[in-house]
Formats: C-alpha cells, structure tokens, sequence
C-alpha cells in the first residue's frame, strides 16, 4: 500500500469513527423511550422510579403474570436526579412509560399536564380528596395516579421522656400534644429540665406549621401572597421564638442531624410514615423509639409521590394500564409491605395488612393504624403553586439564618422579604 | 515570458492532496467542536436574550433584562465574593505547595516513581467522595476537625456558619485534590531543564536556594502560565467542592459558600430559569477571561526571563524564522 492510498483509508477510518459516534449519541438519547418487543414476544414497558417507593421486582413480575408485559425497572438514587431527567425530556420524547413524580416538584409538573394522559373516569375516587384535589389540572382532568403519601405523627424516644419525667407511655404521650402551643411547651419544660434539644430541627417544625395552611405563599389564582400572609408570618415567629430554642439543628439531613440520630441526643422526631425507615436505619442501636398518634392541632401531610403516563410515550394505554394497576389498592399496600410507603388509596386503608402492621423497632406500635388515624386528620391540604418550593426554602435559610446567629430575627424576616421581591 | 505549462489532472489532484488534506485530517475535531462546542455556546447566547421554557422549547425575547436581573441580584456579588474568596485561598497555597513539592520531587530521592504516583492519588478520588469524606471531618459538631481543635485546646469553628471558614474548608478539599496534579506538571518541566545549569551554578558556588530562584523558578515559566491560567478557570468555575459541602447544595443559608457556578446551576437545574442561566453563564465567561488577561500579564512581569535558553533576541528569532519560511518557498518553486 503506497502512501497516499494509506492516507485515504486513514481518513476513512476517521470519518466513519466520527459519524458512528455521533449516530451513538443520537441513538443513547431516546433508548429509555422503547417500547418495543420483550423477550418473551410479549410487550415491554419501562417505569422510572426514585428513591424506593416499594415496587419490587416479585411485585413487577406479578404484573408479568397478570398481563404478559414485561417491565424494565429504572430507579434514579434521588428524586433530585429524577426531577433534572423528568423536566430534560418532558414534551421531547425520551421518558419513559411510566415516571414517578414526587409532590415537591408535582406542582411545576402540573403547568405541563397537557403533556401527560389524563386517568381514566372510573378511576376517579380511588384516592383521598385532597390527594386527587392536587392533580385535577384547571381543565377538570386527574393527570396523575396517586401512590403514597405522609401523614405526620409524633415519634418520641420513651427511654428519655421517662428520664425527664413526662409520661412515656403511647396514650399518654399523644395527650400531651394537642396544640402547637402544648407541643412548645412541653419541649421548653424538657430542655429545661435535661438541658437538651427536644427535637431535631426547626425547620420541620416550620414544615409542620405550613403543611397545616391553606394558603402558603401563592393563592390558587395565581397571585403571590408570601409577603402579607399573617400564617406566614405567625408561623415564623412561632418557631422562631419557641422552636428555634428547643431544636437540635436548624434543618435535617446533614452530617451533625445523622450522627445526632446515631447517638440518640434528641428527644422527639415530626415523622411521617416514611421517615421510619430512616429512624431505623440511621439509629440500629437506639432503643426507646416509639411513636405517639397524635400531631398538634389534627394532621399534616409532608410528602407522598405520584405516577404520570407522559402522553408522547408509544403504549400510553399499556403504561396506563401499569399506572392503574400499581396504584391499585392492594399493590399499594404490599408496596407499603415493602418499602412503607403509606397507601393513599381510600379503600387500601381498609385492608387488615394495613390496620394490623406493627413496627418491631418502634415497640411494636402499630404503624399502619397510626398511619390511617393520621390521614384521616388531614383536614386541608396546602396550596403548592408552582414557585411554592422557592419560598419555602427561601424562608427555611431565614429560620436556618437566625438558628446559626448570624441574623436577628427581623433582619433574616427582612432579607428574605428582599430575596423573595426577586423572583 | 514563460512558457504556459500544462499540467495534467493527476498533478493538480496531488497538488490539491497536499494543500487540503491536512485540514481534512484535522476536520473531524473542528466539527466535533462547533457540534458540542460551538453550537451550545452560541446557542446559550441566544438563549441569555429570552424568557425561556425549557419544557415547551420555547421563549420570548426580553433584550438585556436577563443579564440586568443577575447583576441586580445580592446573591451573584455575593456568590462573586464567594468565589474569588474561595479561588484565593485554594490557588495560592496550592500552586507553592505544588513547587515546593515538584522540587522535592526533583532531587535525588529513592523511590523516586513511588513518590510521584503517590502525589496523583487524591486527584484520582472522585470530588463527590471527597466532599463526603471532607463534610464527616468538618461537620460542625460530630466533625473529626473540630474534635481535633477541642483537643489542643481551641475552641470549635463553625465550618457551616462563618462564610471564611467554609471557604477555608472548601479551599482545603480543593487542595486537597489539585496539589499533586500541578506538582507533577510543575516537576514535568522542572526534569527538561538542563543539568548543566544547576552544575554550572554550583562551580559558582550557588545554593541550592539561590539556584532555584534564579535557575528553576525562570525556567518553569511557560509552564507556570499554563498552570496559572487552568487553576484560574477551574478556581471560577468552582463547583463540584461546595455543591457537596451540605445536603442540599445551594451554598448555604446566607449564601456563606454559594458560587457563580453554583447559583447558576440553581437558577437553571433548580429554578428551570434557563433564560437568565444563559445569561449568567456569559457573564462568567466574561470575567473568567477577563481575569486570565490579568493573570497572564501578572505572570509575566513577575516570573523574569531568565533561564532562555537561546542566546538569540526575540526580534533575531523572528527574523530567523521569516529568513527560513523564505528559503523552504524558493526550494519549493
């Protein structure tokens, strides 16, 4: 081979690696949106999921059997990272059939529901009101199917209540919280008694509070009301001015929250089903964990996912059909079985696997019931207008702000009136 | 008056070879660059000028108001301070520890191989693994540090509070992984210095203090322009270290350790504001080249030109050069 001939097959060579490479990228972009012919000959549907939200693979292989579709399970290790791919390729194509979308970034999916099938009629009525409430776009359509949600208790370390002298028993404990106002009180008696926190943080206190509003920061018109709402504002003097003083940290989830829980130095948790799990976890060793079915004042909801069919998706009607199915109430509860992830299907909460669960590590209390008396308290569900989660951590870094000491609070009140007057 | 030549088709196409094939050679990176490249930078331009929606792939054109909402915001001079803060205090103390590594690495040690791969272990860590290994140690309460500090007696520091001390810990894990890798260009350029310098220096009965001042330091600096101007641009696009510095990755709640890159980032991935993400992106842009202009001029009036190794002028080589290119075009004729 002269020269020149090797020249030319050389570039050939290039030119072929470079289009392959980009025909591959071409190609990567809208594999997750397959569904093509499984293995079996039968029909594929893939179903993207976050975190763990309780389908496992017997659960999909039930569905398998039933149906003969196979189901190609992704699951993203955050609902951060599924939120990024969500909104990356919603309207484009790319999703896949059926994609979990958790509440905190429900709403910014409901201005795209257009985007999304809407559920079948006969299935309306399967969920709790407010559940359905928060998915029925302005049209009247119920775009997405309801899987669980987070009805808040009060989980309480038994070991250090008794120490500190209050009642450490599950009824007795639950007396102890009707109001906000007793729930303060009870923990500034207990810091001041033990010269400890009493609970972990004061933003889940500032959670609590606003998960009881019906208004938050947006009116359902659309107009912001951040700034001149007096719940608002009362619930940021309140933990300021109570909650602050008798939490361990300013928010969850860091390093000092973990290892605090590790060590067992807090004395009381607000915790929604889910958070169990995570109790368990992070704290093998701690024994004392019970909880308490009450929350001050009624319920509060912090939490909950759904499930969307995107309406571009190339077997809507066979993902509507996973879709139904998964929220169906009795693979609901082998989800919460699974994962406890607490059904927010009206006739799951019926279910003798539901009402008899116990918990082992919270001294056997039974959570399942827990779970149904603290749904059934939820009396209103906040309005979450699609900047919802920018005000509210906006105002969490003002308590966060105030908690650390390096602002007052009127000037961290302040500051955040000015962050918020920019968006 | 020439004779005209004729010149058959096989000659022009070797003509033609020789004159584009190079290019064509070369085609497939340029095109690969102006598709990943060129395209989203021109692309994001375009986009700083709209209201964008991401979802829909649609916007409406605003003009300037983009660019003016980010520079009316207290968050981007905070996030501005932040980042030269945190740039500062990662650069400067990480390029003398490089030098002063490489030159270790440069003398006559034992297991001189050892060494060097040794110093390149903490670039091959993951960031995010160093930000979790590096947040355990610096937590606020349960921190390895600050249990250190209650030992010798100092009181503990509010690594998450304070905004210079979060720069100094986001400046210690940066560190942490850069050092060993500018060492090792550092010593790379170091090795092509010639012996016979440091020999010659020594007969004049230089120090090895007083050579590397005025031998290696000269010497290195090409390379310490290069290493400068990188460690600049990775120091302002500085992410990845106070991305994972809490759990959720927003610099803070008084924007202690929130960055450029960071509240980017926030404003396009968080907020879906994609218009004044854009925006924000060719403001970055500006000052980083703005500050590698600065950089580069500080550079070469404070590093002297010492060690050139050739005895000939600037405007001689020039002129050598120009003399060359002459003689390769008249043998060519």
């Amino acid at each position: 081979m002269n020269s020149r001939a090797l020249r030319r097959t050389a570039l050939l060579a290039v030119v072929a690696t470079t289009s392959a490479i980009v025909l591959a990228g071409c190609a990567g972009g809208d594999a997750g949106g397959d569904s093509s012919e499984g293995e079996g000959g039968g029909e594929t549907l893939t179903l993207a999921t976050f975190n763990d939200m309780g389908y496992s693979d017997e659960l999909l292989a039930e569905f398998t059997e039933e149906t003969g579709i196979e189901v190609v399970h992704n699951k993203a290790a955050t609902s951060n990272d599924a939120r990024a791919n969500f909104f990356q390729k919603l309207g484009k194509g790319g999703l896949a059939d059926v994609e979990a979308v958790e509440v905190d970034w429900f709403t910014e999916m409901m201005q795209y529901s257009d985007l999304v099938v809407p559920v079948p009629d006969d299935l309306k009525g399967r969920w709790l009101d407010w559940k359905e409430a928060a998915a029925t776009d302005a049209d009247g359509n119920l775009v997405a199917y309801g899987t669980d949600m987070g009805p808040q208790a009060v989980c309480y370390r038994q070991d250090l209540f008794e120490a500190a002298g209050l009642p450490s028993d599950r009824e007795a404990v639950a007396e102890l919280f009707p109001t906000w106002d007793a729930f303060f009180q009870v923990g500034a008696d207990y810091t001041e008694k033990t010269g400890k926190p009493f609970i972990d943080s004061a933003n889940s206190v500032l959670q609590g509070l606003v998960n009881q509003l019906e208004i938050a920061y947006e009116d359902p018109d659309g107009s912001i009301v951040a700034a001149d709402n007096p719940d608002i504002r009362a619930a940021y003097d309140a933990v300021v001015d109570k909650g602050i003083p008798i939490s361990a940290y300013p928010g969850q989830w860091n390093d000092d929250w973990y290892a605090a829980m590790a060590g067992g130095d807090f004395a009381a948790m607000l915790c929604p089903p889910w958070m169990h799990g995570i109790i368990a976890g992070e704290a093998p060793d701690i024994e004392g964990w019970d909880i308490a079915n009450a929350f001050p004042e009624g319920g509060g909801n912090w939490g909950g996912s759904y499930l969307v069919v995107p309406a571009d998706g190339e077997n809507t009607e066979a993902a509507q059909q996973l879709a139904d199915w998964l929220t169906a109430p009795e693979n609901q509860i082998k989800a919460f079985t699974n994962a406890g992830t607490f059904p927010s299907q009206i006739e799951a909460q019926d279910s003798a696997d539901l009402t008899g669960y116990v918990n082992e590590y919270f001294n056997d209390a039974p959570t399942g019931q827990i779970g149904i008396d603290r749904a059934n308290a939820i009396t209103v569900s906040t309005y979450k207008g699609q900047d919802y989660f920018k005000y509210h951590d906006a105002l969490q870094n003002a308590i966060t702000r105030v908690f650390d000491g390096l602002e007052d609070k009127e000037t961290a009140w302040e500051t955040w009136l000015t962050e918020i007057s920019g968006f | 008056m020439r004779p005209p030549r004729v010149i058959s088709f096989s000659q022009k196409l070797s003509k033609w070879d020789l004159k584009f094939s190079p290019y064509l050679y070369i085609s497939p990176f340029f095109l690969m660059f102006a598709v990943v490249g060129l395209f989203p930078i021109a692309y994001t331009a375009v986009i700083s000028f709209m209201d964008w929606d991401l979802v829909r792939n649609s916007g409406e054109f605003v003009g300037f108001d983009q660019y003016i909402w980010i520079l009316t915001q207290p968050h981007f001079w905070t996030a501005l301070r932040n980042t030269f803060s945190i740039f500062v205090l990662s650069s400067v103390p990480q390029l003398i520890l490089a030098i002063f590594i490489a030159a270790v690495l440069d003398r006559n040690i034992r297991a001189k191989t050892f060494w060097r791969m040794a110093v390149l272990v903490p670039y091959v860590v993951a960031p995010v693994a160093v930000g979790l290994i590096f947040n355990a140690m610096f937590a606020d309460k349960s921190g390895l540090i600050n249990s250190w500090l209650e030992v010798i007696g100092i009181s503990e520091i509010p690594w998450h509070v304070e905004p210079f001390w979060s720069h100094v810990a986001i400046a210690t894990m940066v560190n942490y992984r850069w050092v060993g890798y500018n060492a090792l260009i550092l010593l790379a350029a170091m090795q092509a210095v010639n012996r016979d310098y440091y020999e010659a220096a020594t007969v004049d009965g230089a120090g090895p203090i007083r050579q590397f001042f005025s031998i290696t330091m000269p010497s290195l600096k090409p390379t310490l322009i290069f290493v400068i101007i990188t460690s600049t641009i990775g120091g302002l696009q500085i992410f990845d270290e106070p991305r994972v510095f809490d759990q959720f990755g927003r610099g803070g709640a008084g924007q202690q350790w929130l960055t450029i890159t960071l509240y980017l980032y926030d404003i396009g991935w968080g907020q879906w504001n994609f218009g004044r993400a854009a925006a924000m992106a060719w403001i970055l842009f500006i000052i980083i080249l703005g500050i590698g202009l600065i950089n580069l001029l500080v550079t070469r009036t404070v590093v002297r030109d010492e060690g050139m190794r050739s005895e000939l002028g600037k405007r001689q080589q020039k002129r050598a050069a120009r003399a060359a290119k002459k003689q390769v075009k008249e043998s060519q004729r």
